[in-house]
């Protein structure tokens, strides 16, 4: 029953949120300004954690094909096939969960508890449009440009690595890289992102706008927006999978 | 003018308010009183749309606000201005962004006229030199005074302000009053304000309704409510040292 109200109220959330802006033009420049919040902030850790992400994924890699039967290229298709399809769309949108999703429902509860959202809605301001919409648009178009600088660090994470440990040549390595590339996957890993990035900002805005009072509340909303977005990315992505790829 | 009419409310199975009528008049500062819990801010909020309240209906000037929807509640809406309890300022805005807010986003006016607004409503809470601060770096009386220029910047027809007062010194808490009461005649406004503060019961209360229990318990203004013979108001009123000498001798 508790699963039905929130589901139904998260569903109302949206409803209210896709609703014709006052202004456009300030949802315009409010979208710009949650992409560089949401996007551009989070810029860093992204690089930091894919480029050690594809160098572990191939070191592994090369330490488990050991073998002359198969190619030394392979653990370059492998580390790129892997980033691809799995690695980057879904970790990182796991790891954007944390940072963006936390900052999300801390950011709302907080408007919530000292009342600026009624301050918004007494100047007859929609303030889920307002504040909702942006954050979701926000993600869902800057959450892709995020993924592909992932896969493309992570690849060169993994050629680093075998230049560092000599464990695999670098021709070979590069070799791997560009076989057997089919765009599909691209737009495999891109669609499940832009679904991850609605799924992130919307469950935490949710958890954030429902907020009810003080401080422990907002810190409670914080962690159910990070907990509730990462199930429902790995839900999401056993879904997608199954449609994308069957 | 607003009228509430029969508001009702419950929370669970709390009943909050219960038929519960009001007259807020045009050009009066209109006091909701009594003690904490007992219905004052949620009268306020039923008052204003921020919460449904169960029965009961609420006008504004003849306009059935509760049975309006959310678009039609709108345009009402842009004719009120709220104090918020803690100010409800915009973290991520400066104190001009702040008071151009509603301006920006409901007028077509150019950003010098609505710099000279932001400025003039400023300068009628007097504050000065504050333009480019963020709310946290403002005391808890500039903050109040920047929400009031906020909620003017619109010449608004409804003022609402929930407990104007609190946590201010008593000097501080006296300029808040003395500015809700002018800017009520200036602009000829309905204003509503919830308040437990005597001061400015006895300062601006030109319409006093007394809850208790959820309850309209008592009305009047400031001139009778030191000579009321309700012992619920009396315990309220005459709480304090100083409100207890004005208490009238008996006979």
């Amino acid at each position: 029953m508790k699963f039905l109200f929130h589901f139904g109220r998260y569903l109302n959330m949206l409803r209210q949120s896709f609703q014709r802006p006052e202004k456009q033009s300030i949802y315009f420049r409010q979208i710009m300004v949650e992409m560089e919040n949401l996007g551009l902030a989070s810029v860093g850790i992204v690089a930091i954690i894919s480029v050690f992400m594809g160098a572990v994924l191939s070191i592994q890699m090369a330490f488990n094909i050991d073998t002359p039967l198969i190619p030394s290229y392979t653990i370059g298709y492998v580390t790129r096939q892997s980033v691809e399809l799995e690695f980057a769309p879904t970790i990182i949108s796991l790891i954007l969960a944390g940072k963006v999703g936390s900052r999300i429902a801390s950011e709302l509860g907080t408007m919530r508890v000292t009342e600026q959202i009624d301050a918004l809605e007494i100047m007859g301001i929609n303030p889920a449009t307002f504040l909702i919409l942006p954050k979701i648009v926000a993600s869902m178009i800057i959450n892709p440009f995020l993924i592909m600088m992932s896969m493309l660090l992570a690849v060169v994470g993994g050629w680093l690595a075998g230049i560092f440990t000599g464990l695999f040549p670098s021709a070979e390595y590069i070799y791997g890289i560009q076989s057997f590339f089919h765009m599909y996957d691209i737009f495999y890993a891109i669609t499940k992102t832009v679904v991850f990035a609605f799924l992130i900002a919307s469950i935490s805005a949710y958890c954030g706008f429902y907020t009810k009072g003080g401080a422990l509340e907002v810190g409670e909303a914080s962690t159910n927006g990070v907990v509730y977005s990462s199930i429902a990315i790995i839900f999401m992505n056993l879904i997608l999978t199954q449609i994308l790829l069957a | 003018m607003i009228e509430g009419i029969n508001i009702s409310k419950t929370f669970g199975d709390r009943l909050v308010l219960e038929n519960v009528s009001v007259r807020m008049e045009k050009g009066q500062t209109n006091l909701i009183i009594g003690q904490s819990g007992m219905g004052k801010t949620v009268l306020l909020k039923c008052l204003v749309g921020l919460l449904e309240a169960d029965h009961g209906q609420v006008f504004y000037d003849g306009r059935a606000f509760s049975k309006m929807s959310f678009n039609e509640m709108k345009v009402i809406r842009q004719e009120i201005g709220m104090l918020f309890q803690g100010g409800a300022l915009f973290d991520s805005l400066n104190v001009e962004e702040n008071v151009i807010f509603p301006l920006t986003m409901f007028t077509k006016q150019t950003p010098q006229q609505k710099l000279e607004r932001a400025n003039f409503c400023l300068s009628r809470v007097n504050l000065g030199n504050v333009n480019k601060m963020y709310p946290s770096e403002l005391s808890g009386g500039m903050k109040k005074r920047v929400a009031i220029a906020r909620a003017i910047s619109m010449n608004p027809r409804y003022l609402f302000c929930d407990e104007p007062n609190s946590g201010l010194d008593p000097q501080t808490a006296h300029l808040i009053d003395e500015l809700i009461k002018e800017i009520t005649l200036e602009y000829n406004m309905t204003t509503v304000v919830v308040t437990h503060d005597m001061n400015s019961v006895l300062e601006i209360g030109e319409k006093i309704y007394f809850l208790y229990n959820g309850k309209l318990w008592w009305e009047g203004n400031k001139n009778n409510i030191l000579q009321t013979d309700n012992p619920e108001l009396q315990e309220f009123v005459f709480t304090s040292e100083l409100t207890k000498k004005l208490k009238p001798e008996k006979g």
